[in-house]
């Protein structure tokens, strides 16, 4: 094959792939910005060009904030929570601990269901007054509580959801690491009296950090990417309380229509998105100079 | 500081319990939706061991809603999207690994940009290039925003760089032009990688649900999980019997496959998170 040729038949192996990404993923992003500059179109009114104008509206719009808020609580709340169970749960089912095999597909089955799924159930599973849980709690002699109508719970009621939906899903990332630990590591460390904690803070952890970083990238956009649950559960309410910033996206883009302040909230994601990976790829490249 | 090399008796029983515990609460909402999609309505918050069984939940589900019908969309959209998804990035993945060509490293980034901006934020935009194109409110209008997946390359590139060169140019000699290459020597060599993608690729789009009921109104492109939505947000009432059973007949192929194949399942997610 001569030098001119490799180019060519590098390029038309790339074409399909090159000419969806720019349509789907590339001139999305391009054609969001410019769209957040201009006013929705309504009817036979063409969009005019507004400068900064949505931008504005959504610096004023309280729901937007609270949208933003609530986001940032549900990473809080999902990210060190899920990815502490997940490492838990493969120590577990990675160790010799009875019923190994029953453990695993219990963590890693809520993965396989789809969310809506999943969020049917525990939709049900938080039902006033005979839901399971208000039957534990009355059990128990509590009194009764809207767990998804309260504004005090509702997002907690999310997370719960979220945590459980996606634990067993990380675990498999640090079960694989976990088996290619070299087993000799752990009897050096038995030689050497290591107690199994310290030996987990010192040598485990430590070799896990690529994992971690790994499954915490995940998480985060994970964080800001799925909404099945709130579409499902609670709408946003009660008083936009459980509202995430992608569900706001999808509210005022596909409920309301205005397309170009759904554009305007679209970039506070992407930024978002954006910053997460350049801070992705400089940690990475930092680690690269001392290996 | 005390030294523990085995661990105590106390302490692998307080481990165990607490593995078992968060094992059985993490199958309890399944078994709840079990529980209650295979007995009569009044036993769904009841529980006797002995209440009676019955499909009556499932029968009424199949016959309130078009779900023959969605089971048909997702079947083909899912069938659709894997195969795009297969093709092109073996194609992409066969230049990023084998050709030097000029812009590749650029081109690369590019691909890779995909892996944090999904498609699945970027729902304004694409509904508007789907109106354009009139695609609205069918199945590949839910298929080609996944149908390249930087993923999917980027997987298939990492194999495809550790077949080593020597078979490839010993191709070349007998007189294979590329494709052939690929095909012949390639893409046998990467099955596992294939069989892995593919299962993270099928549970993902079985499973996903917000741009297919943006980009769908009408039974005949709504995916199974768009079809639930609406089943279980409509005029149900709160029949939580028959949702459920609706709910478990969704996930139901799924779950059954990972059941019958949990090996490799798991193997296949694992295989697919290590890069």
């Amino acid at each position: 094959m001569n030098r001119f040729s490799v180019h060519i038949h590098g390029w038309l192996l790339l074409l399909p792939a090159a000419v969806l990404l720019v349509l789907f993923t590339h001139y999305p992003v391009v054609a969001t910005l410019y769209h957040s500059f201009f006013s929705t179109p309504r009817g036979s009114v063409p969009p005019v060009w507004v400068g900064l104008e949505n931008y504005r509206q959504m610096i004023d719009d309280p729901v937007f904030w609270q949208a933003l808020t609530n986001n940032l609580w549900f990473a809080v709340g999902t990210i060190p929570l899920s990815i502490a169970l997940a490492l838990l749960m493969a120590i577990w089912v990675n160790g010799k601990i009875q019923g190994r095999s029953f453990l695993r597909l219990a963590y890693f089955t809520p993965t396989v269901l789809p969310m809506i799924a999943v969020a049917n159930i525990w939709l049900f599973f938080y039902t006033p007054q005979y839901g399971l849980l208000e039957q534990i709690t009355g059990f128990l002699g509590w009194p009764s509580h809207n767990w998804l109508g309260s504004r005090d719970t509702a997002l907690a009621c999310l997370i719960a959801v979220a945590v459980w939906k996606e634990a067993g899903f990380f675990m498999i990332f640090y079960l694989a690491a976990l088996q290619q630990i070299p087993p000799n590591l752990n009897e050096a460390g038995a030689i050497e009296g290591a107690g199994r904690w310290y030996f987990f803070r010192r040598i485990t952890f430590p070799l896990l950090m690529p994992t971690t970083l790994f499954v915490l990238v995940n998480a985060v956009i994970n964080a800001f990417r799925l909404i099945d649950h709130v579409v499902v559960m609670t709408r946003g309410g009660p008083d936009n309380t459980t509202s995430l910033l992608l569900y706001y996206v999808y509210e005022v883009g596909f409920k309301y229509w205005d397309s170009a302040y759904a554009a305007a909230l679209t970039m506070v994601l992407l930024l978002g998105l954006a910053l997460l990976a350049i801070a992705q790829f400089a940690f990475f490249e930092r680690r690269t100079h001392y290996q | 500081m005390s030294i523990v090399v085995e661990r105590s008796i106390p302490g692998r029983l307080l481990e165990a319990g607490g593995a078992w515990l968060l094992g059985l609460l993490w199958i309890l909402p399944l078994a709840y939706a079990v529980w209650t999609a295979f007995h009569p309505p009044e036993f769904s918050t009841r529980f006797e061991l002995f209440a009676p069984l019955t499909l009556q939940n499932f029968s009424n589900a199949w016959q309130a809603a078009p779900f023959a019908r969605y089971f048909l969309n997702t079947f083909l959209l899912v069938s659709l999207i894997l195969a795009a998804q297969l093709v092109i990035g073996t194609l992409a993945a066969y230049a990023f690994a084998r050709f030097e060509f000029i812009g590749r490293d650029i081109a690369f980034m590019l691909v890779l940009v995909q892996l944090m901006i999904m498609p699945d934020v970027l729902i304004v935009e694409n509904y508007r290039t789907m109106s354009v194109f009139g695609l609205v409110d069918s199945i590949p209008a839910i298929a080609l925003p996944y149908m390249a997946s930087a993923f999917g390359i980027f997987l298939l590139r990492q194999t495809f760089k550790t077949i080593p060169r020597e078979l490839d140019e010993a191709a070349r000699v007998e007189g294979a032009t590329a494709l052939q290459v690929l095909w012949m020597v390639y893409v046998p060599l990467a099955k596992p990688t294939y069989i892995a993608y593919g299962l993270v690729s099928v549970s993902y789009h079985w499973n996903n649900f917000l741009w297919p009921l943006i980009v769908t109104n009408s039974v005949t492109s709504r995916p199974l999980t768009v079809g639930l939505q609406v089943f279980s947000s409509g005029d149900q009432g709160v029949d939580w019997s028959i949702i459920t059973a609706a709910t478990l007949m969704t996930a139901a192929p799924l779950l059954i496959a990972f059941l019958l194949f949990q090996r490799q399942f798991v193997q296949s997610f694992m295989r697919a998170g290590i890069r």
